[in-house]
């Protein structure tokens, strides 16, 4: 059995410049990190691998600094890795990557499970893992919130629908995009590091791919117009309230009046 | 002697010091600090200063009155120190709270006694610095690790609270101010007074400054955790990764129980987890390579030493994974009981092995639940002991009985009574017993030199009624 976790490169900070023309990060230079979300993914694919005698593959798509989160991902469990890099990925939006690492999984073949994190740090879209599904067309799951059962048959998941949570049971071949708080991602280990030195890694151009339509990879095949990039202002403005617990607690219920945050009951 | 506190000198102290006097409806919080088992105790009045001003109007009238003062920072204290335990004047530091001065160029920060150690932490470091010590309980007040000399987790790299203040401001017993030391880098002018008031614990003087060093600050730090199968093995790990070219930031151990008790606490799972004891190495630097290459060193060397694996937390969320839950030891475990007792001895670090062995086969002979962790690096050991289901009378004889023979322990291993809570009153007699005759006369006449007639914190550290000390 084979299971795909699909992870990728992010910066490790917030404070990450973006070009005011192009609306681009500009990712030279800076620090990064394998993506949160995909640690989690890490973490499921060994929960499932530990109960199926499964392989891990880690995927990614990036540049070939991307190679440092296939190694961290071998230090996480996995025992193969495979990179898309090349030019002609470039570009791409959700649409063109989810096709661009669908065509990946088929290259890899006999795939049974593919694990996603929920979002990236850096993208924050959450459409990428359901999307490849959608490529691929195999059954998905996204908001996977615990893994409940796993065998060599498929999977019993609880998953998050908002006001309720669902139980699912679905055959492989199929896709789960896993939430945050289904595992405490454990730290990579250096004996793995050392070990994982000969993995097999595989770097794959687009050429590389059996199959792969040209006009729907990079730039060419991504509909998105982006407007504007932004990180989202996180100001806490505070007020401090002084006086006799009278007085404060006056002060608190104007101001939660002024903002129409309660109703005065007559 | 000291005279009660009566409705004259309230009046009095109102007249002074206006509406900075509290004598009615006194909160609960002033009577215990951290540890409500070393006893609890309200003051008579509450003063809460805003400036040098008022302190040394303050003690310029209690030393006249020969009034009790007993200053007090956040009240997170380990040893019962800012507890008034004879009644008297509460002293209550936290309104001078100002962050004065961050100097570049003198790689200095001048704080209030009151400002929160994580405040201070957080401004030194948007400037670009790093204010070095780093006790772990972090709602403290600077003034509070000044007197208690809080040790920290990155001691073994950088030293504790006293090797990083260069001056202080006090205001002495009888109401006069005093500057001592300053920005100044180098001092060899003298009895260095401002050493011996770090660390009194508010029995010699009143700090109402403090002027403290800051250091450039490491662009990179990353930690390894790494499993053991046994704590022995763990610790005695310790002096071979002192060893090291490269000085670790910090070396901290921890078993099992007390992640689980952190895992309850924090109702968050520990990375890792599944191991029974466990090394925390932390290494800062500059640069990437820099970094990979210490963790290669030291990871190559602790699994010839017998370590499992050693885990890499080399990003803010790994960074906070381990080290939120190590931050959350103490109140973890003090929230598995209902009660506990707490020894924080420090002997040499390669005793530390067998003084954790030896203290766990006196909790099994005495039949009491302990959990421990510390400063490996240091020698400074924290061990706990809980009430859970005794009762008062068993709890109390069974505590102890086991803290006697950890102290007893201590002393014959050289080592210390405290590493870095303090003595406070809950410690004393324990110092009393571990110190030679002529070492506490000196300490008795030092006390008496600072404050004749013994109104700063009596009663803590060292009592200066007990002349027939041994």
């Amino acid at each position: 059995m084979n299971i795909v976790v699909c992870v990728k490169q992010v910066p490790a900070t917030q404070k990450v410049d973006i070009d005011p023309k192009t609306g681009v990060l500009l990712r030279n230079g800076i620090e990064s990190k394998l993506n949160p979300f995909d640690l989690v993914a890490l973490e499921a694919a060994k929960w499932i691998a530990d109960k199926t005698d499964a392989k891990i593959h880690a995927l990614s798509m990036g540049p070939n600094s991307a190679i440092e989160v296939l190694r961290e991902s071998f230090a996480l469990g996995a025992k193969e890795g495979w990179l898309l890099s090349d030019r002609k990925f470039a570009g791409a939006d959700v649409l063109a990557t989810s096709y661009a690492l669908a065509c990946g999984i088929r290259q890899i073949g006999d795939v049974d499970l593919i694990i996603c994190g929920k979002q990236t740090t850096d993208g924050d879209t959450a459409q990428v893992g359901p999307e490849i599904a959608e490529v691929l067309g195999i059954p998905h799951i996204s908001w996977a919130l615990e893994l409940i059962e796993a065998d060599a048959k498929g999977l019993i998941i609880k998953q998050d629908l908002g006001s309720m949570d669902a139980l699912v049971r679905m055959e492989y071949p199929c896709l789960i995009s896993v939430e945050k708080a289904m595992f405490q991602p454990d730290l990579p280990s250096y004996r793995l590091y050392k070990e994982s030195k000969d993995y097999p890694l595989h770097i794959l151009s687009a050429d590389d791919l059996t199959d792969v339509d040209m006009t729907r990879i990079g730039l060419d095949g991504s509909p998105t117009q982006v407007e504007k990039i932004f990180i989202p202002s996180h100001d806490v403005k505070a007020t401090r309230l002084e006086g006799d617990p009278e007085k404060i607690s006056q002060d608190l219920f104007s101001i939660l009046k002024k903002n129409k945050l309660i109703k005065e009951v007559q | 002697m000291h005279e009660t506190l009566t409705k004259d000198h309230i009046a009095d102290l109102k007249r002074l010091l206006n509406d900075k006097v509290i004598d009615q409806d006194i909160s609960d919080d002033y009577s215990h600090d951290e540890m409500i088992i070393y006893g609890t105790r309200k003051p008579d009045v509450v003063v809460i200063p805003s400036s040098k001003e008022d302190v040394s109007i303050l003690l310029s009238y209690a030393n006249k009155h020969h009034l009790p003062v007993i200053a007090r920072g956040a009240g997170t204290g380990l040893c019962g120190g800012c507890v008034p335990m004879s009644g008297g004047i509460l002293l209550d530091m936290s309104r001078m709270r100002k962050i004065l001065e961050i100097d570049p160029k003198t790689m200095t920060a001048t704080f209030e006694p009151g400002v929160i150690l994580m405040e201070a932490i957080e401004k030194v470091a948007d400037a670009g610095f790093l204010y070095a010590p780093d006790p772990g309980e972090k709602s403290a007040t600077i003034g509070g690790n000044v007197m208690t000399n809080a040790g920290g987790m990155r001691a073994i790299k950088y030293g504790v609270t006293r090797d990083h203040i260069k001056g202080l401001e006090v205001v002495l017993a009888d109401g006069s101010i005093m500057t001592l030391g300053g920005k100044i880098s180098k001092n060899s002018s003298g009895y260095d007074l401002k050493d011996l008031i770090i660390g009194s614990e508010g029995t010699l003087a009143i700090v109402t400054k403090i002027i403290a060093k800051i250091v450039p600050r490491p662009k990179l730090m990353t930690s390894l955790l790494i499993p053991f199968n046994t704590l022995k093995e763990a610790l005695e790990a310790v002096p071979a990764i002192m060893n090291l070219e490269d000085t670790a930031t910090t070396i901290e151990f921890m078993e099992k129980e007390v992640i689980e008790d952190a895992k309850i606490y924090l109702g968050k799972d520990f990375p890792n987890g599944d191991y029974n004891a466990y090394l925390i190495v932390s290494y800062s630097g500059n640069n990437k390579e820099e970094i990979r290459r210490m963790i290669e060193t030291c990871s190559e060397l602790v699994l010839k030493k017998g370590a499992i694996d050693v885990f890499i937390s080399d990003t803010q969320e790994r960074q906070s994974s381990i080290w939120d839950a190590r931050g959350a030891f103490l109140e973890a475990i003090k929230n598995s009981s209902s009660e506990m007792d707490e020894c924080d001895v420090v002997v040499d670090i390669d005793k530390v092995a067998d003084f954790l062995d030896f203290a766990k086969n006196v909790a099994e002979r005495i039949d009491i639940r302990m959990r421990s962790f510390g400063h490996a690096g240091d020698g400074n050991l924290h061990i706990y002991i809980l009430k859970d289901a005794l009762s008062n009378e068993l709890w109390k004889k069974k505590a102890k009985d086991f803290m006697d023979e950890l102290y007893d322990e201590a002393e014959i291993l050289k080592g210390q009574v405290s590493g870095e809570h303090g003595i406070g009153h809950a410690k004393r007699e324990y110092l009393m017993s571990a110190i030679s005759t002529s070492e506490y006369e000196l300490m008795r006449k030092i006390k008496l030199a600072f404050d004749p007639n013994n109104i700063l914190n009596p009663g803590k550290v060292i009592d200066i009624k007990d002349r027939d000390h041994r």
